[in-house]
């Protein structure tokens, strides 16, 4: 009997339904991911969609002709063969002269130093290519890197050869030498001698470095009655005064996450933005094992700006920054400590509610951390918080300060700036700092300088703050000079240069030698003085190397108990919070909050192209920093959020302005912001950066810091915010085409979730990793497979495993892959056209409320997938499989037909659409990995799984004898970097490995496994640990039965 | 009305439609013998050197390869010897000689002798020397005589199927270890290579599985 139309139609329709997995039956319960409002509140219409996927950048050719299109294209196919009609270039073969000896060519040597931020140390392994640092790893002797480091460390190297630094010492602006420096200076300081030094200021960052401050105590010898003045941009003022208000005198304090059962951070993004750099990230991960559920933490955080740790946490609630007080005594007189202020925050109070319990239920093994941006009031309070839950001394312990001067640098360089008002300063040094960019507007330190005779500035760029003084010097980086630095818990680290400075720089220690009076002094004989007193060098060197190689000095960290003034005066929470102010009352209006951006620091790398091209947390921006709001803000301001397909980029603009000043930014709704608050990055608008960070006078973002005073660094209360009603474009990567489909997630689960309950309950098929669709087996595919992976058939088969609970969303593999595999930078104007070439990528998904949502990490490299869509579309075969399972990419044969791009149902590859790479600027060739191609224009490209290193190591083992390859020999640079080491890589032929037992866990999926690609790269489903207390909390699905897999079986 | 073209128009078009045809394949045919000349592939055309060292004498003097191609079986790079290896003889040997004073200049000035590369990959191959000498491949199998070589020159073309004809059937080309650096050696007698060959390929380890060692990413990645 014939089928009528519609039931023959109903059947096609359950068939698709059922191949596409759209099970009716998952409609509400399943989870229902959104990447921006549109998606959110209009599902996208196809016109719309067809837009965005072909963004109207791209469309270029509007006046064409079909006859001209024809006729250009004909020349094109004519000529197009002829340019490889080339002979290949005669090549000069250059060996040294008297080599390094250990330096065997084609294989790298890796060096120990120590990267600084913020005068911190930050241990790392560099590698260098005949003599040529291009990446560095992190270093694991060191406590702050553990093997990981953080995107600014990786971005470094870059930096290194910025053609942008500073050349040549400058007087008055003219290019001159050190020398006729060194005789100026001489000039200078013998009249300064006169009178003991009154009118010399030294005004510096950060000093942690023993050497420095050695250093500059001889010149405050020297000159008794001058001063030493620090600031940074990104201070933390708040930290020591906060520190002084609880113990009365200044401390560090050193949190130790693998210890914490609880953590309630308040507006502290701990595991990113601290002074341990990674370290914290790498304990909290260690306590977030889901096959170990006893020891899992809970985190809770508070947090005005959405950042990588609000995402991680198991609950997180958007709090006002001016309201981060209130919330703070709700704790501390939830926990028991004796201050004023209220009980509960209203809004908040299932939150804190649960969050108090939590954290008095395990007294002595929790922490509670505060932001650098809050108020020192509540930094005493978290310290009295800290002491009354007993974690003093087990999870917090506070040691001397690590920095050789703590103090409040806003005073100080408000104090300097009055001196120089007063004419009191006649030489004024300013070493390794920008005043002029990063100073408080309020202080008016451009103008104050007009008073100051002799204006001397010691920088990497000849910057806004260089332009303005007689002497400008160039300053080394840190992989050319020699120095010294501490670490978040004291340990104590040598600085070792890689190379000779390539733009003649100078290191700090020899201007500090000649303000010392010691003109010539080398920076390595300045170190070496220092540390033969110290001990560290002794006649026969052997400590002195050991430290050098280590990149540590051996127990040099800081004991706990170093603090004699916290022992001997007796501490109590209520002697911490004897001298607390009175509650601030609360405030009105909307706030604005500065932060460091996670890219430029605070400014420093504007220049830097890596770190501007790299998507930011949360909001995935890059190129620029915009007002970050919530919905409900922009919504109350009047600003259309919801505008079509590309509103995200298209971005209304506002102008908030304080008093006189005011400044005008796009508007970016960063979903969990809270309300009546904005959020800007510092260190954008810098006119004298370099060619990245302004090109043809128009500078990327826009310069906060006019808003910034002296007495609001931080945060600035009542403000006024108005739509200017121009738009600004801004380029996220937040819509761009990613994993097929996602959006259609009601039975797709690319990312699955889970509560540690649910996977305690079925560790081996836990509910919320239930297969999707219909998984072919195991060997029916369309097409002959070649090779056989199982180990008969060869002994190593790649593939990775991304342990989606300890992703947070760093970016740092981003950044990673990039410094290792010449990945270019493509430009904002590309990136609006979604051609950014990360090969890795942190795909962000946010589920639920607008102003609160869930934030879900996932990095997405190449799958590697045993059955390629890619493979058996490219007419050329320039994408083939290896014999251990690598999707192969071969430059070469490619010719741009972008056909395997089209079919990756992840978009992971990667098109130059231009001639991205430079190829004639010579310092663009130091930088590159020699072991990389550099990828030409019309050439595919994507994640190797870091083939050169894979074939460096299987070479070696093969010349040891036909050993077998170890497992963790082989680590990509993604796997390197990351902080929290989610990232598992192996031969899962061998059964002992990590990546063998990662594989067998019940948590293990392919994404788009339904789809018969047989990825390689698989994930562990996220678990959280929600407090059963709170509601909302859990992820993922209702509670299913294990039944629910078999169905689909 | 006159007919423009005459019937020889007929004949000419024919002739012009196989003449046609004939220049093409020629032209391809001229340009494919180009492409393998040693115009464009270097053999054949000893290349002069800032100096102009002859791989013959100092081989007839017994010195051994990887007394100055020092990496050749650790690193990806074989490396040509830096000055100073020159000048661990020739600070004592010929040391007036006017051949020799750019290797002296060069020592004394610290500046590198700038030597014109004979074996030249293009950059998308990524060629490790330390594997194929690890295996057996001897340095004549590639390089050709370079004892009886005054100055350098080009043996094989280093096509890409040249290296290919290798790669897929090793046993052709592998011989011991130890006589990598032999440039005269031959199988004993009563030994061959049709034998011998499978039986090293062997012993050395060489894996043929899954066809890898014609996997692209051995050499371009």
């Amino acid at each position: 009997m014939k089928k009528t139309n519609s039931e023959s139609l109903q059947g096609a329709q359950a068939i698709v339904s059922q191949a596409t997995g759209e099970d009716k039956n998952v409609q509400d319960g399943g989870q229902f991911f959104w990447r921006n409002l549109e998606e959110l509140n209009n599902p996208p219409d196809p016109g719309e969609l067809a837009e965005s996927a072909f963004p109207p950048v791209t469309s270029g050719w509007d006046d064409v002709s079909r006859r001209g299109f024809i006729k250009v294209m004909g020349a094109s196919m004519a000529l197009g063969g002829l340019t490889a009609c080339t002979k290949q270039p005669s090549e000069l073969i250059v060996p040294y002269v008297k080599p390094p000896e250990e330096a065997v060519p084609g294989q790298p040597l890796l060096f120990a130093t120590v990267f600084c931020l913020g005068g911190y140390a930050q241990g790392v392994l560099v590698e260098s290519h005949l003599g040529r640092p291009t990446k560095v790893e992190g270093n694991p002797n060191h406590p702050a890197s553990l093997g990981s480091t953080d995107t600014f460390a990786q971005a470094s190297v870059l930096g290194l050869y910025d053609p942008d630094r500073s050349k040549t010492p400058r007087k008055m602006g003219r290019p001159s030498t050190w020398q006729r420096f060194l005789g100026d200076l001489e000039g200078m300081l013998a009249d300064e001698a006169s009178g003991q030094g009154r009118g010399l200021r030294i005004l510096t960052g950060t000093i942690t470095s023993p050497t420095a401050a050695t250093q500059l105590k001889a010149i405050q010898e020297l000159y008794p009655a001058s001063t030493w003045h620090q600031y940074e941009s990104l201070n933390r003022d708040n930290v020591v005064v906060g520190a002084k208000l609880a113990f009365g005198k200044a401390v560090d304090t050193v949190y130790d996450y693998a210890k914490a059962d609880i953590v309630l951070s308040l507006d502290a993004d701990f595991m990113v933005s601290s002074l341990a750099f990674a370290r914290p990230a790498r304990d909290v991960a260690s306590r977030r094992n889901p096959d170990e559920p006893d020891r899992m933490n809970r985190i809770y955080v508070a947090e005005t700006n959405p950042s990588v740790t609000g995402a991680s946490a198991d609950h997180r609630v958007p709090v006002r920054s001016s309201d981060m007080e209130a919330v703070t005594r709700a704790v501390a007189r939830g926990v028991g400590v004796q201050v004023d202020g209220e009980d509960t925050v209203e809004a908040f109070d299932a939150f804190l509610q649960a969050a108090i319990n939590d954290l008095k239920a395990h007294k002595g093994s929790s922490i509670v951390v505060a932001g650098d941006a809050q108020p020192p009031v509540v930094h005493a309070l978290v310290h009295a918080i800290n002491h009354e839950l007993g974690n003093d001394g087990h999870t917090v312990t506070h040691i001397r300060p690590v920095a050789a001067r703590a103090e409040n640098q806003t005073k100080s360089i408000t104090a300097l700036t009055e001196a120089m008002k007063a004419g009191e300063v006649t030489t004024l040094v300013m070493l390794g700092v920008n005043p002029v960019y990063e100073a408080p507007s309020d202080l008016g330190f451009e103008d104050a300088m007009g008073s100051v005779p002799n204006l001397i500035h010691f920088g990497l760029y000849f910057d806004e703050t260089g332009r303005h003084c007689h002497w400008h010097i160039p300053e080394a980086h840190y992989l050319e000079a020699w120095s010294d630095a501490r670490a978040f818990d004291g340990t104590e680290s040598i600085v070792q240069p890689l190379i000779e400075p390539i733009y003649g720089g100078n290191s700090i220690h020899e201007v500090l030698a000649a303000l010392a009076g010691n003109a010539g002094m080398r920076a390595i004989d300045v170190l070496q003085e220092y540390w033969k007193e110290r001990g560290l060098l002794t006649d026969d060197e052997k400590a002195w190397r050991r430290a050098l190689h280590d990149g540590v000095i051996a127990g040099s960290a800081a004991s706990p108990n170093s603090i004699d003034a916290l022992s001997s005066r007796k501490r109590t929470s209520t002697s911490i919070t004897s001298d607390l102010p009175a509650p601030a009352p609360a405030a009105e209006g909307i706030e604005l909050n500065f932060r460091a951006d996670p890219a430029t620091y605070d400014g420093r790398f504007a220049n830097n192209g890596w770190l501007q091209e790299l998507p930011r947390p949360i909001t995935s921006l890059t190129w620029d920093n915009a007002a970050l709001m919530s919905k409900s803000t922009a919504d109350e301001l009047g600003i259309d959020t919801q505008r079509g397909a590309r509103a995200i980029e298209k971005a209304p603009t506002v102008k908030i302005t304080k008093g006189e000043q005011s400044i005008i930014l796009p508007v970016m709704v960063a979903p969990g912001h809270a309300p009546r608050s904005i959020t800007v990055a510092l260190g954008y608008g810098r006119m004298h950066g370099g060619r990245v960070a302004a090109e043809d006078g128009k500078a990327v973002g826009t310069d906060v810091n006019v808003l910034r005073t002296a007495s609001a660094s931080w945060t600035v209360a009542d403000l006024d915010v108005k739509r200017t009603g121009a738009i600004h474009m801004l380029a996220t990567t937040q819509h761009h085409p990613t994993v097929q489909e996602w959006d259609k997630i009601k039975g797709r689960h690319h990312y699955r979730e889970g509560t540690i309950s649910e996977y305690t309950k079925h560790p081996e098929h836990p509910g919320f990793v239930h297969e999707v669709g219909h998984t072919p087996p195991g060997d029916m595919t369309l097409y002959k497979q070649k090779y056989d992976y199982s180990a008969a058939g060869t002994e190593n088969a790649w593939a990775m495993a991304i342990d989606l609970s300890k992703c947070i969303g760093c970016n740092a593999c981003t950044i990673a892959c990039q410094a290792e595999n010449n990945i270019p930078v493509v430009g904002k104007d590309q990136v609006l056209a979604a051609r950014e070439m990360h090969w890795i990528r942190v795909d962000k998904y946010f589920e639920g409320d607008v102003e609160n949502p869930k934030v879900h990490n996932q990095p997405v490299p190449c799958m590697h997938c045993e059955t390629a869509p890619c493979e058996t579309v490219c007419p050329v075969g320039a994408t083939v499989h290896s014999a251990e399972g690598l999707n192969q990419m071969v430059y070469n044969r490619c010719v741009g037909t972008r056909y395997c791009s089209n079919n990756c149902p992840y978009k992971v590859r990667r098109f130059n659409f231009f001639k991205y790479a430079d190829d004639k600027e010579e310092w663009r060739k130091a930088v590159r990995n020699p072991d990389v191609t550099v990828r030409y224009r019309g050439v595919m490209e994507k994640c190797t799984y870091c083939v050169q290193r894979i074939n460096r190591t299987r070479i070696k083992a093969k010349r040891e004898g036909n050993r077998p390859i170890g497992d963790g020999e082989i680590v990509t640079a993604c796997q390197q970097v990351c902080p929290t080491q989610a990232i598992v890589f192996g031969n899962m032929n061998d059964p002992d490995s990590k990546i063998a037992k990662a594989r067998k866990s019940g948590l293990n999926y392919g994404m788009l496994a339904e789809l018969n690609t047989r990825p390689r790269t698989t994930y562990h489903a996220k678990v959280r640990n929600p407090n059963p207390a709170l509601n909302g909390g859990g992820a993922g699905h209702p509670e299913q039965s294990s039944d629910e897999g078999n169905d689909h079986g | 009305m006159p007919q423009v073209f005459g019937p020889s128009a007929n004949t000419l078009a024919k002739f012009s439609l196989v003449v046609f045809v004939f220049l093409a394949v020629g032209g391809l045919c001229a340009l494919d013998a180009i492409h393998r000349s040693p115009y464009v592939r270097y053999t054949e055309l000893p290349r002069s050197q800032p100096v102009p060292f002859s791989h013959k004498h100092h081989t007839s003097l017994g010195i051994d390869c990887r007394y100055c191609h020092t990496t050749v079986e650790d690193s990806s790079f074989a490396n040509i010897p830096p000055t100073r290896i020159c000048m661990n003889c020739h600070n004592q040997i010929w040391t007036d000689s006017p051949m020799l004073e750019p290797v002296r200049e060069s020592w004394r000035t610290g500046e590198s002798l700038e030597w014109v590369r004979v074996h030249d990959l293009p950059d998308f191959v990524y060629f490790d020397h330390s594997i194929h000498v690890n295996r057996g491949v001897a340095c004549v199998t590639c390089h050709g005589r370079v004892d009886n070589m005054p100055l350098v020159w080009r043996e094989h073309p280093l096509f890409m199927k040249w290296c290919v004809d290798c790669h897929r059937n090793p046993e052709k080309f592998v011989r011991p270890r130890e006589e990598v650096t032999n440039m005269t050696w031959e199988w004993p007698d009563g030994m061959s290579q049709a034998e011998e060959g499978p039986k090293l390929v062997e012993a050395y380890g060489v894996d043929q599985r899954n066809l890898r060692l014609t996997d692209c990413w051995i050499c371009h990645r």
